[in-house]
């Protein structure tokens, strides 16, 4: 029994985040992935505190400007700093990104959860999600802001509108991918040994679901929740840029890149930065839901 | 198999008719109102007369029904006469727009052969650059070569196709001046130089339509393609004495495509909706571009027929790739 001696473990004991974090460290392409997101988040949310253009301050002397000291993006034809209504932008663009998301994630969770646990309830619930798979959703979309558009701005107001009506059409329209993968998940675990033992003591469905289930299905939903985010951007940017999303004078990533285009021919530079912005944010946020599904797979993880 | 796809067959109605529901339901429940753009002058009964020739007094249902019944029987008969010269359809009341007082269907049958031109040809080009590049860099594993590709299919990816238009626009067209930068719809395709005229201005869609296509199909074919190439039949086969090319190109390929074809008849619906956006920045006079004109103009029979086209584009692709995968997958058996 000398042997029994040498299993103390000789380095300190470390949590399962800590593995995670190392795991994705490791994951070059995801660490770049994430600095450069964290770094449009910043610069989108605190530019504008230290820029001194206003996104909205119209100086029609200095219009249609190319690049400069003073406008490094130049000024579009009302003479609007670029760089400021770039920020302005991407203020809305990420917010409409990051609420749709969580929209989509909380549906998706739900109703995953709900058809893996509630046997009664899996039947209708994955028909459900298949029916929906089957809507042409860009279509849809469309008419959706065709329709609810001004009601919804007149009732209140035509910013947070179009922003209330825009996160909730992509959220009611993106569900269905987590759903199935959480569902999934849930039915995988739901076997498990630890949930016979924790049902053994008469733990209620709430506290099962909230306190066994939830956490072992996190790292999936984790996942669909960056590609959630890239998603959701897309989509704004396309509604916007086909004219259907925010008013004309509320910049967004694909408003600023419509009204480029209709300048295409004397201005053909102007086209890039929203571009660059929109496809920058959904590269990192794909390269961080990469890194972040290797990290967070315990079959991967350690190699 | 074909017990299981007449099957799915029957199934897709109830499909189709609860998302006809939905599309009906969202349009009907909307507020706005088609007469809003008459003047004030007209008097409110004309108004309540306009309104009725519109199909609009009626209860919901009826028209729901009227609508179904405008859609599945009497638009296939209109065809049915016009492919072999019969009289079924006459003085039979068709889905009208609004937007032209015509027939909708006329418009989207003037308008479908642009889409599906560059949507077709688009996806061809995409599916057969994909396909090489995805044998080859699962072939060679974390070579150069694939991690080239996998960084060029993720920007592929991530790049939208309304950012993607615009750029090559700018190269292609403002820059270089290679390719004219308006697709010409009228344009007829009569002697040789007019088919190269209608290749160059083909290219641009193409090319930006084809590389959405490229980026997910050859990551799904390197990643069938890693699944097999460790299997034990693929030892074998080389144990043989097979020569390589023979292993990789006839054992190993033939079964990493069955995923991938279904992969590939999935994402036809999806490159239609790419293409609305697409149609929108080269200015293609397609079912993409009717369908946005129709909502600028509050056109909504021709929205309701147009989405539910798209539907049914869906649920129609869904069925041929449950199908494709019980034909060429033997493990799979439905019945």
């Amino acid at each position: 029994m000398t042997d029994m001696s040498n299993t103390e473990p000789t380095t300190p004991p470390h949590s399962q985040w800590y593995d995670v974090w190392h795991q994705f460290k490791a994951h070059k392409g995801a660490l770049i992935g994430g600095i450069v997101f964290i770094v449009i988040v910043l610069g989108v949310f605190i530019g504008p505190w230290l820029w001194p253009y206003d996104a909205t301050f119209i100086d029609i002397r200095s219009r249609n400007q190319g690049p400069s000291l003073a406008h490094p993006f130049g000024t579009d034809q009302l003479g609007r700093d670029l760089l400021a209504r770039m920020m302005a932008g991407g203020q809305t663009s990420i917010a409409v990104g990051l609420t749709a998301m969580a929209l989509a994630l909380g549906l998706g969770s739900l109703v995953g959860i709900t058809a893996g646990y509630f046997k009664k309830l899996d039947g209708p619930l994955m028909r459900l999600t298949d029916l929906f798979l089957a809507l042409p959703i860009l279509p849809l979309l469309l008419v959706m802001m065709m329709l609810f558009r001004e009601p919804l701005s007149a009732a209140v107001g035509p910013e947070r509108g179009i922003f209330i009506l825009i996160v909730v059409a992509i959220g009611i329209t993106s569900w269905m991918p987590t759903a199935r993968i959480v569902r999934g998940d849930v039915l995988a675990i739901k076997e498990r040994e630890f949930v016979l033992a924790a049902r053994s003591i008469g733990t209620s469905n709430k506290n099962m679901i909230t306190r066994h289930i939830l956490p072992n299905v996190l790292s999936p939903i984790m996942v669909s929740a960056t590609l959630g985010i890239a998603n959701a951007i897309i989509t704004e940017s396309a509604l916007s840029f086909l004219g259907l999303g925010f008013p004309p004078d509320f910049p967004t990533w694909g408003r600023l890149l419509n009204d480029a285009v209709q300048y295409l021919q004397d201005y053909p530079e102007r086209v890039f930065w929203p571009g660059l912005a929109i496809s920058l944010t959904v590269l990192s946020v794909n390269y961080l839901g990469d890194g972040l599904r290797d990290a967070l797979d315990p079959r991967i993880r350690g190699r | 198999m074909l017990t299981f796809t007449i099957r799915r067959l029957i199934l897709a109605i109830p499909t189709l008719l609860f998302i006809s529901l939905v599309i009906f339901l969202l349009l009907e429940l909307a507020p706005g109102d088609p007469m809003a753009q008459v003047p004030l002058t007209v008097p409110p009964e004309v108004k309540e007369k306009m309104r009725e020739a519109l199909g609009l007094g009626e209860p919901m249902h009826v028209r729901y029904w009227k609508w179904l019944v405008q859609f599945f029987w009497i638009e296939p008969q209109v065809m049915f006469d016009h492919m072999f010269g019969t009289t079924y359809s006459e003085d039979k009341l068709r889905v009208i727009s609004w937007q032209h007082r015509g027939p909708v269907m006329d418009v989207v049958v003037e308008r479908l052969p642009q889409t599906l031109w560059v949507v077709g040809f688009s996806y061809i080009v995409g599916i057969l650059i994909a396909l090489p590049i995805g044998i080859y860099s699962a072939y060679k594993q974390y070579s150069m070569f694939d991690q080239a590709g996998t960084f060029i299919t993720m920007i592929g990816y991530s790049i939208p196709p309304f950012f993607t238009g615009p750029l090559v626009i700018v190269i292609f067209s403002v820059q270089l001046g290679w390719f004219p930068f308006i697709y010409d719809t009228t344009h007829q395709v009569t002697d040789w130089d007019s088919f190269v005229y209608q290749l160059r201005q083909m290219i641009m869609p193409v090319m930006v339509l084809a590389m959405q296509t490229t980026a997910q199909i050859s990551r799904y074919m390197r990643a069938s393609m890693l699944d097999n190439l460790n299997q034990d039949y693929v030892r074998t086969a080389r144990a043989k004495g097979l020569s390589e090319r023979v292993v990789v190109l006839v054992h190993v390929l033939r079964n990493s495509m069955i995923p991938v074809v279904t992969v590939i008849a999935l994402g036809l619906p999806a490159v239609f909706g790419g293409a609305i956006i697409t149609e929108q920045v080269f200015s293609v006079n397609g079912i993409g571009g009717q369908l946005i004109g129709a909502i600028q103009a509050n056109d909504l029979p021709t929205v309701q027929t147009l989405t539910f086209m798209f539907a049914i584009l869906i649920v129609f692709f869904n069925l041929i790739a449950d199908v494709l995968y019980g034909i060429l997958d033997p493990r799979i058996r439905y019945d």
